[in-house]
C-alpha cells in the first residue's frame, strides 16, 4: 500500500451475519455473485455461438467479472458529463451488465444481426457503445481509448459535479504511447482531470507473456512519476475489487483528480476466439473461488448457487434462441450514419 | 484587407463567441504565442496542449463526445501522420456506433509548400485525408473563403479536416471580411498581438458575422469555354495568373474552379465546366500517386468520356519522398506557375 493509500480513509466495512469474515453486505455479496454467473454464462455462451457458427469472432472477458461486476455497481450511469463516461475495451461485458444492461444486446452483436444494439451489424462482439450512458464506443485497437478519456473528463471538469471517466485497457496495451497520453494530460498542473484509469493486467499480450516484455511487473508504479495516487490489486477477488475500487471511485469524484488503478486477473479462454477460446486450468478462476467463499460463510448454498447458473443459462439460452432468427442487416445500411445530417 | 491567418482567427473568436466552440488548443495554440501562423492570437478559449499530437486529436474525440465543440491544430500536418490511426476512428464512430455518437470537431493543420520548410514543414494532406471517410475536408485559397468555411466547420455535427495553405496565411484578400475595417493597420491594431509583453493585451475585435461558404460548393473564379482548370489551396491563385496569362498570350479561354471542399465535393460544378469545355486539368500539390485528382480523373472519365475532347491530366507535387529545403529542389518538386502554364498549353493542343 502506498503511502497515500494509507492516509484516505478507507469505506465503512460492514460486519455481517452469519459470516464477520465478508466485509459486504450479504445482499451485495450476493447481488455480485448474480452478476458475476450472468456475465459468465453469458461469454460461455458467445464462445458457443462462435463454434456453432452463429458469428465469426469471439472476445470478450471471462475471468475478469470478479473486478468488472464491482466496477459496473460503481458506475453512476446516465448521459452527459453530470454521469460518468466509460472508456472501455472489449473485455468488458461485465461491467455493462452490472450497470444494468440485458445479455441479448451481446448476443445480437455476437451474431451482426440488424439488432445489434450498438453497432447494428458492424462489429465484434464486446464492441458496446451505449450513448445514454456514456459508454463510448469500444473500438479493436487496445490503446486509443487512453488518448481519448482526457476529453470526456475535461468536459466533466468544466461542467463540476461527481461525474467521472472510467478508462480501461489491460498490460500489453499499456506500451503503447496513449497510455502515457492518458497519464500526462489527466495531470497536467492546476488541470487535474477527473479520470479513473484502469489496467487489467492478464499477464498477456495475446500469446506474448508480459514479463518479457515489460520490466516493472506493477503497471501503476508509473502513475507515481506523475504525481498520481496509484494502486496494485488483486482483482480475482470481487470483495477486494469493490474496496479498492469504492475508495478509488470516491477519489477521484470528490478530489477530482485522476487514479491509476492497477487489477491482476484472469484469462480464462485465451485472448479470443483467434486463439481457440478454450478454458485454461492454470489461472484462478473467480467465479470459482468466490462461490467457494460464499459457501464457506453460509452466504449461498452449493444448490442456490446451482440454481442461479441454471437460471442464467437458460435465460441466456432463450435468448439466444430469440436472436437466432433474427435478421442481418440490409447490404444498403451500409451508407446510414456515414454522417450526422441533423442536430 | 485581412490575410488569412487574421481571417481563421476572427473566424474562431466569431465561433467561440457565436457557434459554441469551447476549445481552440494544440501546441503553442494558446498565449503567448497564438500559433505559429498566429491564427489563433486572443482567442478567450485558446490553450496550450502537451507536445503530444495524440492527446490533442484524442483529447478532442472525447470533447465532442461530451457535448464540447472543440477545434483541435496539429501544428504542421507532417505531424499527423502518427494520428492517422485516431482520425480513422474520428471518421469511423458515428457508422461504428450506427448513429449514436457524432463527434463535432475540427482539426486544422496548415499543410503544403512555399515557405521552403524543408521535408518537415512542406508535406500536404489532401490525398490521405480524403481516403478517409467519415471526414468532410475543406481547403480555401483566399482569407474570405477562409473564413466562410472556418464558421461552417464550427457548425457541423461531424469531424472536420480544415486544410490551411501555409503559402496563403499571410497573404491578404482581394475581398474583406464582412465586418473587418477598412484600414489593413487598423485592423492589425485591433487583432495582431503586440511585440514584447503581451500579458496585458487583449484584442478588440470588430463587428463579425455569421458569413459562411458551405461546405460541398465549388465556386467559379474564372469562367472560361476552351479548357476547365480545378484546383484548391496554394496552387489555386496560381491557376488563376496562368488562366490570365494563357488568355492574354494564346488565346485560351480557360475556367477556372476552387474546388474548396473536397469531401464531400461539388461535382455538379465540375461535371457542368467540363461538358461545356471537354477539357479538365486538376492542379493540386500532394505526391501524384493515388492523389485526390486521380479519382477526380476517374469520376471524369468514368461519366463524362465521351464529351472529352482530351485526356483529363493531373499535375500533381512529383512522387518523391520529401521536398527538399533549396530553392530549385522545392520548385522541383511541386506545381509552379509555368509548370500549370505548360500543362494548359499541352491540353489546349490536343485534338481527338
Amino acid at each position: 500500500m502506498s503511502k497515500d493509500a494509507k492516509s484516505v480513509t478507507r469505506p465503512k466495512l460492514v460486519k455481517t451475519e452469519p459470516d464477520a469474515e465478508l466485509p459486504l453486505e450479504r445482499a451485495l455479496l450476493v447481488k455480485i455473485h448474480d452478476l458475476m454467473v450472468k456475465a459468465r454464462v453469458l461469454e460461455e455462451r458467445l464462445i458457443q455461438m462462435y463454434k456453432q457458427g452463429h458469428g465469426y469472432f469471439w472476445i470478450g472477458g471471462p475471468g475478469e467479472e470478479a473486478f468488472n461486476v464491482p466496477l459496473g455497481l460503481l458506475m453512476k450511469p446516465g448521459e452527459g458529463p453530470a454521469f460518468d463516461y466509460l472508456h472501455a475495451h472489449y473485455r468488458q461485458s461485465a461491467t455493462l451488465l452490472a450497470m444494468g444492461e440485458p445479455p441479448i444486446g451481446a448476443l445480437r452483436q455476437m451474431k451482426n444481426v440488424a439488432t445489434d444494439p450498438y453497432s447494428g451489424g458492424r462489429n465484434f462482439a464486446g464492441h458496446f457503445a451505449i450513448k445514454k450512458w456514456n459508454v463510448v464506443p469500444v473500438s479493436s485497437p487496445i490503446e486509443v481509448q487512453y488518448a481519448m478519456a482526457p476529453g470526456t473528463a475535461l468536459a466533466q471538469k468544466r461542467h463540476g459535479g461527481d461525474g467521472i471517466t472510467v478508462v480501461t485497457g489491460g498490460d500489453a496495451g499499456t506500451a503503447e504511447g496513449d497510455f502515457a497520453t492518458c497519464l500526462i494530460w489527466s495531470t497536467r498542473p492546476g488541470n487535474e482531470l477527473p479520470v479513473l484509469v484502469v489496467v487489467t493486467h492478464n499477464q498477456w499480450g495475446i500469446s506474448t507473456a508480459a514479463a518479457t516484455q515489460q520490466a516493472n511487473p506493477d503497471i501503476a508504479e508509473r502513475g507515481k512519476a506523475f504525481g498520481m495516487r496509484t494502486r496494485t490489486i488483486d482483482g480475482n477477488d470481487p470483495i477486494n475489487a469493490y474496496l479498492e475500487l469504492k475508495e478509488a471511485f470516491d477519489y477521484v469524484r470528490k478530489e477530482r483528480k485522476p487514479f491509476l488503478l492497477e487489477a491482476k486477473v484472469s484469462r480464462l479462454y485465451g485472448h479470443s476466439s483467434a486463439s481457440g477460446a478454450n478454458f485454461v486450468t492454470a489461472e484462478v478462476d473467480c467465479v470459482k473461488s468466490y462461490e467457494e467463499r460464499l459457501e464457506r460463510a453460509g452466504v449461498l448454498t452449493r444448490a442456490e448457487m446451482d440454481g442461479v447458473r441454471r437460471h442464467w443459462t437458460d435465460t441466456i439460452a432463450q435468448a439466444a434462441r430469440t436472436v437466432r432468427d433474427e435478421p442481418q442487416p440490409a447490404p444498403e445500411t451500409i451508407w446510414d450514419h456515414i454522417f450526422k445530417e441533423k442536430g | 484587407m485581412a490575410n488569412m491567418a487574421q481571417a481563421i482567427r476572427m473566424a474562431l473568436h466569431y465561433a467561440e463567441e457565436n457557434l459554441g466552440v469551447t476549445d481552440i488548443f494544440g501546441e503553442d495554440v494558446g498565449p503567448p504565442l497564438g500559433g505559429v501562423f498566429t491564427a489563433t492570437q486572443g482567442l478567450k478559449t485558446a490553450w496550450n496542449s502537451p507536445l503530444d499530437e495524440r492527446g490533442i486529436i484524442g483529447t478532442a474525440m472525447g470533447l465532442a463526445m461530451a457535448g464540447q465543440r472543440p477545434v483541435a491544430e496539429i501544428q504542421f500536418c507532417d505531424y499527423i501522420y502518427n494520428v492517422i490511426d485516431l482520425l480513422k476512428l474520428a471518421g469511423n464512430t458515428y457508422w461504428a456506433s450506427n448513429g449514436q455518437f457524432n463527434l463535432p470537431m475540427v482539426v486544422k493543420t496548415p499543410v503544403g509548400s512555399g515557405i521552403r520548410g524543408s521535408i518537415y514543414h512542406s508535406h500536404s494532406f489532401d490525398a490521405t485525408a480524403t481516403h478517409i471517410p467519415g471526414w468532410k475536408v475543406v481547403m480555401p485559397s483566399n482569407p474570405l473563403d477562409a473564413y466562410g468555411l472556418m464558421i461552417s466547420a464550427c457548425r457541423e455535427l461531424n469531424p472536420v479536416m480544415y486544410l490551411e495553405p501555409k503559402a496563403l496565411l499571410r497573404i491578404r484578400g482581394e475581398q474583406p471580411i464582412p465586418g473587418e475595417p477598412g484600414d489593413d493597420k487598423a485592423l492589425s491594431k485591433m487583432i495582431d498581438a503586440p511585440l514584447g509583453d503581451r500579458t496585458k493585451w487583449k484584442p478588440k475585435w470588430p463587428a463579425l458575422t455569421d458569413y459562411a461558404v458551405p461546405i460541398g460548393e465549388a465556386k467559379i473564379v474564372r469562367p472560361g469555354s476552351h479548357l476547365t482548370v480545378v484546383s484548391y489551396g496554394r496552387t489555386l491563385p496560381l491557376c488563376v495568373k496562368a488562366a490570365k496569362a494563357a488568355a492574354e498570350e494564346e488565346q485560351i479561354d480557360c475556367e477556372v474552379i476552387d474546388l474548396r471542399s473536397l469531401w464531400p465535393y461539388d461535382w455538379a460544378c465540375l461535371k457542368a465546366s467540363i461538358q461545356k469545355t471537354g477539357r479538365v486539368l486538376y492542379v493540386n500539390e500532394d505526391t501524384e500517386v493515388t492523389n485526390f485528382g486521380e479519382h477526380l480523373i476517374r469520376r471524369t472519365t468514368d461519366e463524362l468520356f465521351y464529351q472529352l475532347l482530351a485526356p483529363p491530366t493531373l499535375l500533381a507535387g512529383k512522387f518523391i519522398p520529401g521536398i527538399g529545403l533549396a530553392d530549385n529542389l522545392e520548385m522541383a518538386s511541386v506545381p509552379q506557375l509555368n509548370d500549370i502554364r505548360e500543362s494548359i498549353r499541352k491540353l489546349a493542343a490536343e485534338a481527338p
